[in-house]
């Protein structure tokens, strides 16, 4: 066994920088581990890229974040329910790059599996082939959408072992386990902390070789 | 019945038995209550669910939700995975019809329904996906905005969600196909007129022969 990836909040904290681009796991903050983010507001890093499914909700999820002045930029799918983003992004306070959701999934996918891009039929002929090369493979065209990387990935898992085998419960998985292959550091909340061998090989959604740091989380 | 509930259950016609289907939130949901006897769809929602079952009321369950965030029921055939499995089945051509509310959809099948620049920014979500990858995509829509004006247009104005995607627009007042040659007018609700469709609709409609009648009751 490696050295210990058990990690205090306070560590998670001296992990965060200004100017980083960061993934954030979950979907309408389900899925997200919401007491991470509140280290993030509480570290006060600004100037951030977030990569997220959605905008959260104005007092949950990243839309903590939002609120708090700390996002450059907002790379999301889905923004509806979180009124502060049109209010920055109209403003021009934050930038938002909207993406469609399966692009968005794929373009994670892409980076953590060593891929130069994807070629998909998404998007063709509206807003977001903007400034897109446009392939054309057996007939038919495809935009090339390029793969998205981060600095820090932060993810859940309702329950995970001591080196970072977790399990996500029902649709808390969506964007976590892509996220785990994208990101230069992967952050791991897990509610429940089990002993090695506790987790069922075969049930395995975040795997542990992917997972730099682990910490146990409170549900909030 | 008001326009949603005639919407949603002229829409549930339009459903197999067995079929895997997205329905949107709003509307689009309320059709899984008007399925008619010996029909069961497979629901499929987004955020990573196959045999979504119902909208779950009482504390907030974040271990099974709807594309909305809403807790939800699943069924004993159900499964859950991850964002980039839930699109293969989407964009790969695995869901058999989609139902989507919109802003605006004109007669060529183009749809636009995920921003009004400078004003409503909610982001497209799953739909561009979802209209370019699924078999059949319906659109629902009331005839009309508040003010009367045509929601069946020549032209959309707002950004596209897709190009030429749509198969279905079904309406309170009536059910359109479209076609290579444009809207055809299959359907009128059985407390309109043909004159009156014609009038609230934009976009020129072709007639079937003959032009049917569905139940608002």
């Amino acid at each position: 066994m490696p050295k210990s990836k058990l990690t205090t909040l306070d560590e998670f904290k001296a992990l965060l920088k200004d100017g980083m681009t960061i993934m954030v796991g979950g979907f309408m903050t389900d899925g997200t581990p919401e007491q991470l983010i509140n280290a993030v507001v509480e570290s006060g890093v600004k100037n951030l890229t977030l990569i997220n499914n959605d905008g959260g909700y104005p007092e949950r999820g990243i839309g903590k974040l939002i609120a708090n002045g700390q996002v450059k930029k907002l790379i999301a799918s889905h923004v509806g329910l979180n009124p502060t983003v049109a209010k920055l992004m109209n403003s021009g306070e934050m930038e938002v790059d909207l993406v469609p959701q399966g692009t968005l999934a794929e373009r994670i996918r892409a980076k953590g599996a060593g891929l130069g891009g994807i070629l998909t039929q998404t998007g063709l002929g509206t807003l977001v082939q903007e400034g897109k090369q446009v392939v054309e493979s057996e007939g038919k065209k495809y935009l090339l959408e390029v793969p998205l990387a981060a600095d820090l990935a932060i993810i859940e898992a309702t329950y995970a072992d001591k080196f970072g085998n977790g399990v996500n419960i029902g649709t808390t998985r969506n964007f976590n386990p892509l996220m785990a292959l994208a990101a230069d550091k992967v952050v791991l909340g897990t509610y429940k902390l089990q002993e090695l061998g506790e987790v069922d090989p075969s049930s395995v959604t975040i795997y542990g070789v992917l997972v730099d740091h682990i910490v146990q989380i409170e549900e909030m | 019945m008001d326009a949603k509930q005639i919407i949603a259950k002229r829409v549930a016609l339009e459903l197999k038995n067995g079929e895997l289907v997205n329905l949107g939130i709003g509307l689009p949901t309320m059709v899984a209550d008007y399925l008619p006897e010996g029909v069961e769809v497979i629901l499929q929602s987004e955020n990573g669910m196959i045999g979504m079952g119902h909208i779950v009321s009482g504390p907030h369950n974040r271990n099974f939700t709807n594309a909305g965030g809403t807790s939800v029921t699943i069924l004993p055939h159900g499964a859950c995975f991850d964002s980039a499995f839930s699109f293969c089945l989407i964009r790969g051509g695995h869901v058999d019809g989609t139902v989507l509310g919109t802003l605006e959809v004109d007669q060529h099948g183009n749809i636009a329904n995920y921003m009004i620049p400078g004003k409503m920014v909610p982001g497209m979500g799953g739909a561009m996906d979802l209209v370019t990858g699924s078999r059949k995509v319906i659109v629902v829509t009331t005839h009309t905005d508040k003010s009367g004006n045509s929601k069946i247009l020549k032209q959309c104005s707002l950004p596209l969600t897709g190009v030429a995607c749509c198969d279905l627009i079904v309406t309170e007042l009536a059910v359109i196909e479209v076609t290579p040659n444009g809207l055809k007018l299959l359907e009128i609700a059985d407390n309109t007129t043909v004159e009156e469709v014609i009038a609230k609709t934009e976009a020129p409609l072709i007639l079937a022969e003959p032009v049917k009648t569905f139940s608002t009751n």
